[in-house]
Formats: structure tokens, sequence, C-alpha cells
């Protein structure tokens, strides 16, 4: 998580001690929670819940709710490839509508490849996955200022074993707060 | 959160007694030439040097594949003087060529070290240095002495004076963290200094024409950058750092320019930078991933892979610019390729159902010969000679080096004490 939505989080978090609940106009990054529990942003025209929370009171960032599609992170790519999984779409447009109604919160979306071929290839790999995502999330609204991308090729294994499986749980996209 | 790593320089130190790799033969030639190297004398009883030169001068030779050196416990005579050779107890034993030596004192930490080659049928010295040397080069000499012994007996030129710069990362799995090394060894193993040290992804580790300087890429401060490091120093520049992959350093042969990988302009295309003005030119601009730049030995092509029909595949543009040509047409994955010093053939990645392996293509005729034999061969590096091809593979999940003959007939496995190996770059003749 970078400084900036580390300052805003202190700003939420004093805003939701002093203030209670509070529900502010305009755009952009200001979270108040809603009577339900779940988390409402004001945009400015009527309230938008975010992705997936349904029971379960959830106070604090969204980011850090478990039972919400942001708390995944992760994409997985088939060998060799870098088109997006239709499993991953939902997944993506949580993070899509997070990021475009938190427009000061940035995130990197990290490509990575399996061990298999060669090393600076794979970079290249690993940079496609990244952009894939990238050019999800600006369809679905995100600004290109809010992500950045980087390759580790395969220098950086989830797991670091051989074999199918662990081949499957290192060719990913992840995104990092 | 701000990532923690740690960068290390070491310099240069003393040679230490230990081998960080071990070699091991595991295909040696048929009809390997039968050749005795005596363990050389040291003139006085006090402060024998601690390495045997004639032991490393066997070592290498052995090593090489050409040679057959006669286990020590089978000499019937140890002569370190020419008046000592007897040629009966080396005919004898049908041993071809004779190798004797001694180390003496020479100045205040110098040695000065003579050595004779002999033809045992004939009877004859076929050459003699006398070579004055430090104790911090001893092991250096050592290894020139078998680079002319090689050359005098094969017509072909050693490389066992010559060094590997490698990666080396060992893995905490309980912290899913990686720690990895950029290191230098003399190419038997020995003498290992660590160049960098990082907690970020190190690669591609590719030495100046003049075998003094390392270009690499780290990916500390979580972005690629290319460096250039001097060896001996230890001093290091930073010299692209630019949005999206900096990668695959290359020098060219004047040393003067660097071909390298950068996808600021949107997706990995060739560049060549010059270095000391620090401008760039783009020599590919195609939507594909181009990347591996390598120089041919003239300067004037550069071979790459780039995935523009499909897969990747190694194609060639001059370095003047021009339109690229494909060079691999067999199989649908080739990669990483580099030339051969004499510039007639170049080696490379190659997958042959579902496995990673080693290939040389012959540039005039196109052939294509696989070298090696494992599932996840990759990185190969000629040796300066064009003799052997170094690379990485893997033994029950363990990176190891490896190296093999062009023409295929001698296997090696260089086995590091510890960690995975990986990325292995044979150094140039060091001038």
């Amino acid at each position: 998580m970078n400084r900036k939505s580390l300052a805003w989080m202190a700003i939420a978090a004093a805003a939701l001690i002093f203030g209670g609940c509070s529900t502010t106009g305009g755009k952009g990054g200001e979270v108040s929670n809603g009577s339900q529990g779940a988390t409402v942003v004001d945009s400015g025209s009527g309230a938008t819940t975010s992705a997936a929370n349904q029971s379960r009171n959830w106070k604090g960032n969204p980011l850090d709710n478990p039972d919400s599609l942001l708390s995944s992170r992760v994409v997985y790519f088939d060998f060799d490839k870098s088109e997006l999984l239709d499993t991953s779409m939902m997944m993506l447009r949580a993070h899509a509508e997070y990021l475009s109604t938190h427009q000061l919160v940035n995130i990197t979306v990290e490509g990575h490849c399996d061990e298999r071929g060669s090393r600076e290839y794979n970079v290249g790999l690993g940079e496609r996955r990244a952009d894939a995502i990238k050019r999800f999330l600006e369809a679905e609204g995100v600004s290109s200022s809010q992500i950045n991308t980087i390759s580790y090729g395969e220098e950086r294994p989830a797991d670091f074993g051989t074999g199918e499986t662990a081949w499957a749980k290192n060719r990913r996209g992840v995104l990092v707060y | 959160m701000p990532r923690i790593f740690s960068i290390v320089f070491a310099l240069f130190f003393a040679a230490q007694a230990q081998a960080d790799l071990t070699i091991e033969i595991t295909k040696g030639l048929e009809g390997a030439l039968p050749i005795a190297i005596v363990p050389f004398a040291f003139s006085e009883k006090k402060g024998v040097p601690a390495h045997n030169v004639g032991d490393i001068v066997a070592a290498d030779l052995q090593r090489s594949g050409r040679f057959k050196p006669l286990p020590v416990h089978e000499m019937l005579s140890r002569p370190s003087r020419g008046d000592q050779v007897d040629f009966r107890d080396w005919r004898a034993l049908n041993v071809e060529n004779l190798v004797i030596g001694e180390v003496s004192p020479n100045g205040p930490g110098g040695y000065l070290v003579r050595f004779r080659l002999y033809d045992v049928f004939r009877g004859e010295q076929i050459t003699g240095f006398s070579l004055p040397t430090t104790a911090s080069d001893l092991r250096s000499t050592a290894h020139q002495i078998a680079d002319t012994i090689y050359e005098t007996l094969t017509g072909q030129p050693g490389a066992f004076n010559t060094r590997i710069a490698y990666i080396t990362s060992t893995v905490d799995l309980a912290k899913k963290k990686q720690r990895v090394h950029l290191r230098v060894a003399d190419s038997d193993g020995y003498s290992p200094q660590t160049i960098v040290s990082s907690d970020d992804p190190l690669m591609s580790p590719a030495w100046s024409p003049d075998g003094r300087k390392l270009a690499y890429v780290s990916f500390e401060k979580a972005k690629p950058s290319i460096w250039v490091q001097e060896v001996f120093t230890g001093k290091r520049e930073k010299l692209t750092s630019y949005k999206g992959i900096n990668g695959a350093p290359a020098w060219s042969p004047d040393g003067r320019h660097l071909a390298l990988t950068l996808s600021k302009d949107g997706n990995p295309d060739i560049f060549v930078m010059d270095i000391q003005r620090r401008s760039l030119r783009a020599l590919t601009r195609h939507w594909s991933i181009d990347t591996e730049p390598a120089w041919s030995p003239d300067g004037k092509q550069l071979v790459f892979t780039s995935d523009r029909g499909g897969s990747p595949q190694i194609y060639r543009v001059p370095v003047s610019g021009g339109q690229p040509e494909r060079l691999s047409f067999e199989g649908k994955y080739n990669a990483r390729a580099s030339y051969a010093p004499d510039g007639q053939s170049i080696s490379m990645v190659t997958r042959v159902n579902g496995q990673y392996r080693i290939a040389t293509l012959e540039l005039s005729n196109g052939d294509m010969s696989v070298l090696s034999d494992g599932q996840l061969d990759e990185s190969p590096s000629f040796a300066p000679n064009g003799s052997m091809i170094i690379y990485a593979t893997r033994v029950k999940s363990k990176g190891v080096l490896a190296a093999v003959s062009t023409d295929g007939r001698v296997k090696q496995r260089l086995v590091l004490q510890a960690g995975d190996v990986r990325e292995p770059a044979w150094s140039p003749y060091y001038q």
C-alpha cells in the first residue's frame, strides 16, 4: 500500500472516530459506513455499494474485508498465454469498481510466469499479463494513472517447486495495493 | 511500506582454497589422450604454496574431456627437472605426454614456475617455460600452463584461464523469500567472489569484452534496471531505468555499445545504446516481444528472440538497421541465441516435446543439433575458444550448471555446494 492510501485510511479512521456515520458529497476517496454495514461510497449522485458484501458487518477499509472479492488479489493464466480467463473477470471488476471510486488509491499489477522457457522472454510474457489486467481495469473505468505494472518473469515464483501444480500457481497476475 | 532490501558490493579478495563448485565429468571422450602430469615440486622445505600447480593443470586437462591424466599413485617416479626424467618409466605406462615442473620463491610474495612438456615415445621436450608469478596469481598461472599444453597438443587454444559469472540463490521456504547473488568464479569453480547480493531478483549477467565489467539486471527498489559494475573495484553505475522492462544487456565486441531490451515505448523491443553518449537507438519496432539480443563477433549483426511469428523464434538483424530475418525453423520455441566465437554458428534454447534443451544452429546451412538432454536447460554460453557451452539445468529440482562440448561428445556437471545456480556467463579472455 502506498503512502497516499495510508494517509487516506488515517483520515477515514479519524473521521469515523470523531464524526460517526457521516456522508460527504463530492468525488473520490472518501469512505463512509452505511447503516447495513455495507461500505457506501458517495459519488455525489447517490450511494453505490461496493462489491459482494453480504451479512457480515464490515467496518473499515473494504480492501481488508475477507468476505469481499477485493481480498482476492491473484488471477491465473494458461501456459504461454496472457489472455484473462473468464473466472478472473468478476474479481477484477470488483477491483475496478473500488479503484474507480477511490481515485487516490494506486496499485501495482505484477505479471509472473512459470519456470519454463527462457528468462528474459518470460519477463516479456509477464509484462503482457500485467498489461492485460491493466487494460481490463481501464476499460472498467479505472484511470491509468492509478495503475503501475511490473513484470518479474519467472524470478518471483509463488511456489518454488517444479511440475504442473507449481507451474499453475506461478502463472499469475497479482494486484498489490 | 517500503520494501526492505540490501545490496552488498564485495571487493575482490584473495583466492579461497575451497571450490564453490565441483565439476564432474559425466561423459568423457573415448580415446582421450593419456598424459602424466607430475605434481610440481617446491624448491624449499618451508613455505610450500597452498595450491599445487601440477594438480591444477591435471584437473584442467581432465575437465576438458580430451585428456586422461595418469593417477599420481601409479607413477613410477616423480621427476621435477629434465635431468631426472627416465622415459622408460612413462613408456611402461603407455603415457604419450609428460608434464613436469617446479615452483621456487621469487622475491617477497613471488614465485617462479618452471614446466616442461615431453613427447614420451620420442623422448623429446616439446616446450617449456619459466613463469614469474605471485601467490594470488598462482592458480591463474597454472591455468595458463594448462592452456599452453592444451593448445600445443590439440591445436586449439585452451580456455582454462577464464572465469564464469553466475547467479545463485537460497530460498527461505518458510518466509517464501529468495536471496540472490551474482558471483564470479574461476572456470574450475575456485575463488568465488560475490559481486552483488540482493533480496530482489538479479538476472542476465553479461561480461564486457575486456573481462573487467559485468552488466546485469537488478530489481532493487522494485523496478528492473540495467547496471554496469567493475569486477575488481565493485564500482557500479546504473545505465538504464526506463519505464517498463530494462533487460537482456549485451556488449558489442568493441565494448562501446550495449544492446538491450526496453518496453518503454509500449512493448519489448531491441535497442542499442552508445555507452559513452548514453544515446539510444531502436533496432526493432514491433508489437511482439523482442528480447535477448546477442552480437555477432564482427559486431555487424544482432540475433534476438521474437514471437512476431506467433511463438518465440530466433531472428537476425543488421546492427545498422533493417528488416529482421528469421533463422530458426525447427520447433515452436527457440530462444536465447548467442554466437559462437568464430561466428559460424549460434547456440540457443529449443523446445523438443515439451523439454527445453540446448542446441546449436549452423548459420551456413541451418542445420540444428540438440546437445543437451535435460528438461529445463537454459542460458547457454560459449567458452571463448568455442569448444564448450556452459548452461543451466536442473537435477532433482536443484539448479546446477552443466557444460557440453560443441560436438556433443564431452559432458560435465558443475555442482554448487549450496543453493541453486543459474544464468552462467563464460568470461572472454582476460585482457
